[in-house]
């Protein structure tokens, strides 16, 4: 469930856009920026304001890549699988992250911590196989440097949980 | 009609300005950024402060030469302009020291130079890959500010407009038809009949829409054409909006492109802002107003049809033609559609002529091509080269040979469309229809070259994987018939292949073509169809022996550590195995157990050179039955 304040926030949103048909993509890229992820109720609103079935703005929403049902974790991790980084070994570092991780491709880990994506091509063919995590891009990495590369983000995971316990404790 | 001479004056003092002070270009592409030109960027912009020296700093597109990025042009009024590739935040304080404040131009760190003359860095022009580049498209690119109009104006920007306007639609329309200029989103269909026929359509209002929806993995020219040229993309819409009478236009653009995205929406704002677009553009009468429509991620929305429909806001499913959608596009309304570079070569047609552009290229292929060059590649990056090179000039001259001089094996061209083109087909020029021929299309323009250690099984099952993931669903044989190819190349790299599966695959690949509405259904075999057609032995060495030739696919290929290299006090492979994989106590002969292995290859990669003891085997059947640990 979506809390109030959200429920404000895209009521705000929607009073920006046209109730015409070709309001939907973009309403949905909007809405997912600012949630990081488009809930149910948010979509069924979306559908109330347009005036069309729910399943219709279902429909548009899981036939594109870019759209998501679920949160994402803290760190977002994509994975290039496009044909330079296939070339290079990429499924390779894809299968060590699900290794290292404990999850598999598109979904987040239990602590929401990491989530895991693979994307055809970021434009990146030279520094071939590549890996972004939030917005740093990776270059040239092995499964080894992949697993390597997680070591601080993990740490930095497990601090915030450790003093969020803490804290508890106290 | 208003002048166009005031703005052009103002920008031709802003740029002389300029080039008479010293300046920096830094190239802040999406390539550039990867290999860490923020960073650079930030340095540099501190040693200046920490010095004290007001010396303009500018962003810059891409000039193509991604492998050397970070690259930065040091330019001084009074001396040559020096390119430095590979520009870390080390190298800073030496070439601001160097050649901003005193003249070394540093030459050991540059690439070369633009002004000739005899010195120590080459001069970049009479480089091998300039001699066969010609650069139109990209003239400007890496050279001017993408986000400051004046710069492009200052370069012969919106002149083309403005002689446009003074034309009627019929004499730009048969200047472009003489021009001879293709559609560059990769299908090549002739743009001044695609013209023509939208001007002629009945039916308002029309509307003039810009493929950006560059979708190939391993293609990223519109990017950089759009990252570091807007202007030009955007004048030709509206040359285009004139020639039809639209006065709406929409850039469709790849939501994963945020860095074009921004500068685009700079770019349509600093257009409105001098007049060139919008409202009574120039003083002319005529309106026009751009609009940008973010993609959501599907590849098939690059098809022209199924692109309409994501603007539209349903799914981007394409729909049958004709009727075509310069007849009935947008709404049902007639819709002149093209490529990015297809309108960025427009300006250069009204600008220069008909006769000049068709004076490039080859018989049914004139003007230029743009390849990204990745894969196997010493000089990965862009280029643009006239039509008819071969492509033999374009990954040996061009894009400086395979690493390690390894033979070549492929080159793929078109992405998941197009089709792997082999080493005895090297001399075919590019052009739309020798690619054709060779069973490949030119595509958008992705250029992947690969060597002896890519499979091309794999690389077939590859796209194949691409092409499933991203049909529609709407026509059966696209959405089924891939699914069955790709399910029995996925037989054959796993060694469970039958040799009646080739045939199988020839049959599918036919119905899968007639099958399906849109290109994306009808091409997605190509990969298939060539690799089977060029490298059937690699197919027969999966299916009938079990093998990996190149030792790629996973389950045809082992690793194995040979006793007799093994150092044995060494631990470096025991220690990075991610599934502890590799038994062998401090002293002992290292072992893989197969069992546990995932073919990751970090042994491979941490086994220390002098060593050099892992080996990939294929068939996996090599592998010795005994275990060297018993030998001791």
């Amino acid at each position: 469930m979506i809390g109030t304040k959200e429920k404000e926030q895209l009521t705000e949103t929607l009073s920006s856009f046209s109730k015409e048909r070709e309001s939907l993509i973009p309403l949905l890229q909007d809405v997912q920026t600012k949630l990081g992820y488009l809930p149910k109720e948010v979509m069924q609103e979306i559908a109330n304001f347009l005036e069309m079935p729910g399943v219709e703005v279902w429909g548009v929403a899981t036939f594109y890549n870019q759209f998501r049902f679920v949160p994402l974790g803290k760190h977002h991790i994509r994975v290039c699988m496009g044909t330079a980084c296939h070339l290079a070994g990429g499924k390779l570092i894809l299968e060590a992250l699900e290794r290292e991780l404990e999850i598999k491709v598109g979904e987040t880990s239990e602590d929401g911590g990491f989530s895991l994506e693979r994307v055809a091509c970021v434009g990146c063919c030279m520094l071939a196989p590549v890996m972004i995590i939030g917005d740093d891009i990776y270059p040239k990495m092995t499964p080894f440097k992949a697993e390597e590369a997680l070591i601080p983000y993990k740490q930095e995971s497990n601090q915030g949980s450790s003093s969020e316990e803490q804290a508890e404790e106290r | 009609m208003n002048d166009i001479s005031k703005i052009q004056n103002q920008a031709k003092s802003e740029w002389e300005n300029l080039q008479s002070s010293t300046y920096i270009l830094i190239g802040t592409a999406t390539c550039g950024r990867a290999a860490g030109a923020l960073s650079t960027l930030k340095a540099l912009e501190e040693e200046l402060l920490r010095r004290n020296i007001e010396v303009k700093i500018i962003q810059v597109g891409c000039m193509g030469l991604c492998y050397a990025e970070p690259l930065v042009v040091i330019s001084k009024p009074d001396s040559f302009r020096v390119v430095y590739g590979n520009v870390t935040p080390e190298h800073v304080p030496r070439l601001v020291e160097g050649y901003i404040i005193g003249d070394d131009p540093c030459l050991e760190l540059a690439l070369g130079t633009l002004e000739g003359g005899e010195r120590e860095a080459p001069y970049i022009p009479e480089l091998p890959r300039f001699e066969h580049e010609l650069r139109l498209v990209f003239r400007r690119c890496g050279y001017i500010d993408p986000v400051n109009i004046n710069h492009y104006i200052a370069n012969g920007g919106y002149s083309s407009l403005e002689k446009a306007l003074r034309m009627r639609p019929e004499e730009i329309i048969e200047e472009v038809k003489n021009s001879g200029l293709r559609g560059r989103g990769g299908a090549g269909f002739p743009t001044g009949q695609k013209w023509e026929f939208c001007h002629k359509a009945e039916g308002k209002p029309k509307y003039v829409v810009c493929n950006a929806d560059e979708g190939d993995p391993g293609a990223f020219m519109d990017r950089v054409v759009l990252e570091s040229d807007p202007q030009q993309v955007i004048e030709g819409m509206i040359i285009g909006g004139y020639v039809i009478g639209a006065k709406q236009g929409y850039i469709y653009i790849r939501a994963e492109y945020p860095l074009a995205v921004e500068r685009v929406k700079i770019a349509l704002k600093q257009a409105e802002e001098l007049g060139l677009l919008g409202d009574n553009i120039l003083g002319s009468g005529f309106d026009f107003h751009i609009e940008l429509a973010m993609g959501a991620g599907a590849f098939v929305s690059g098809e022209e049809t199924a692109l309409m429909e994501a603007v539209e806001g349903r799914m981007s499913t394409p729909k049958p033609r004709p009727p075509y959608p310069a007849q009935a596009g947008l709404w049902g309304k007639p819709t002149l559609l093209n490529n990015v570079k297809t309108f960025a070569n427009i300006p250069l047609i009204i600008e220069r002529g008909a006769d000049w552009f068709s004076s490039i290229g080859t018989e049914g292929s004139k003007g230029t091509a743009v390849f990204t060059l990745a894969g196997k590649l010493n000089n990965k990056g862009l280029t643009e080269v006239p039509m008819g090179t071969t492509l033999r000039e374009v990954v040996y001259d061009i894009g400086g040979g395979i690493p390690g001089d390894k033979p070549f094996k492929a080159v793929q061209i078109g992405g998941p469309s197009g089709g792997c083109i082999p080493a005895e087909l090297l001399d075919t020029p590019i052009d739309y229809d020798s690619l054709r021929q060779a069973g490949s299309m030119m595509g958008s323009g992705g250029l992947i070259v690969m060597d002896e250690d890519n499979c091309m099984v794999d690389a077939a099952r590859f796209f194949l994987d691409f092409s499933t993931k991203e049909s529609c669903g709407k026509c059966t044989m696209c959405r089924l018939g891939t699914l069955q190819m790709l399910h029995i190349l996925e037989d054959i790299t796993a060694g469970r292949g039958e040799i009646e599966d080739m045939d199988l695959l020839l049959t599918l690949a036919e119905d899968v073509k007639a099958g399906s509405l849109c290109g994306l259904g009808r091409t997605a075999p190509n990969p298939v169809l060539t690799t089977m057609r060029y490298f059937q032995d690699e197919y027969e060495a999966h299916i009938l022996e079990k093998k990996c030739p190149a030792k790629v696919c996973p389950e045809l290929t082992a690793y194995y550590i040979l006793p007799e290299k093994c150092e044995r006090s060494c631990e470096h492979c025991v220690l990075t195995c991610p599934t502890e994989a590799i038994k062998g106590e401090k002293g002992e002969i290292k072992v893989i157990d197969q069992e546990k292995c995932v073919n990751c290859g970090t042994c491979m990669d941490v086994c220390p050179p002098e060593y050099d003891a892992v080996v990939k085997l294929s068939p996996v059947s090599l592998l010795p039955s005994e275990e060297p640990s018993e030998v001791k």
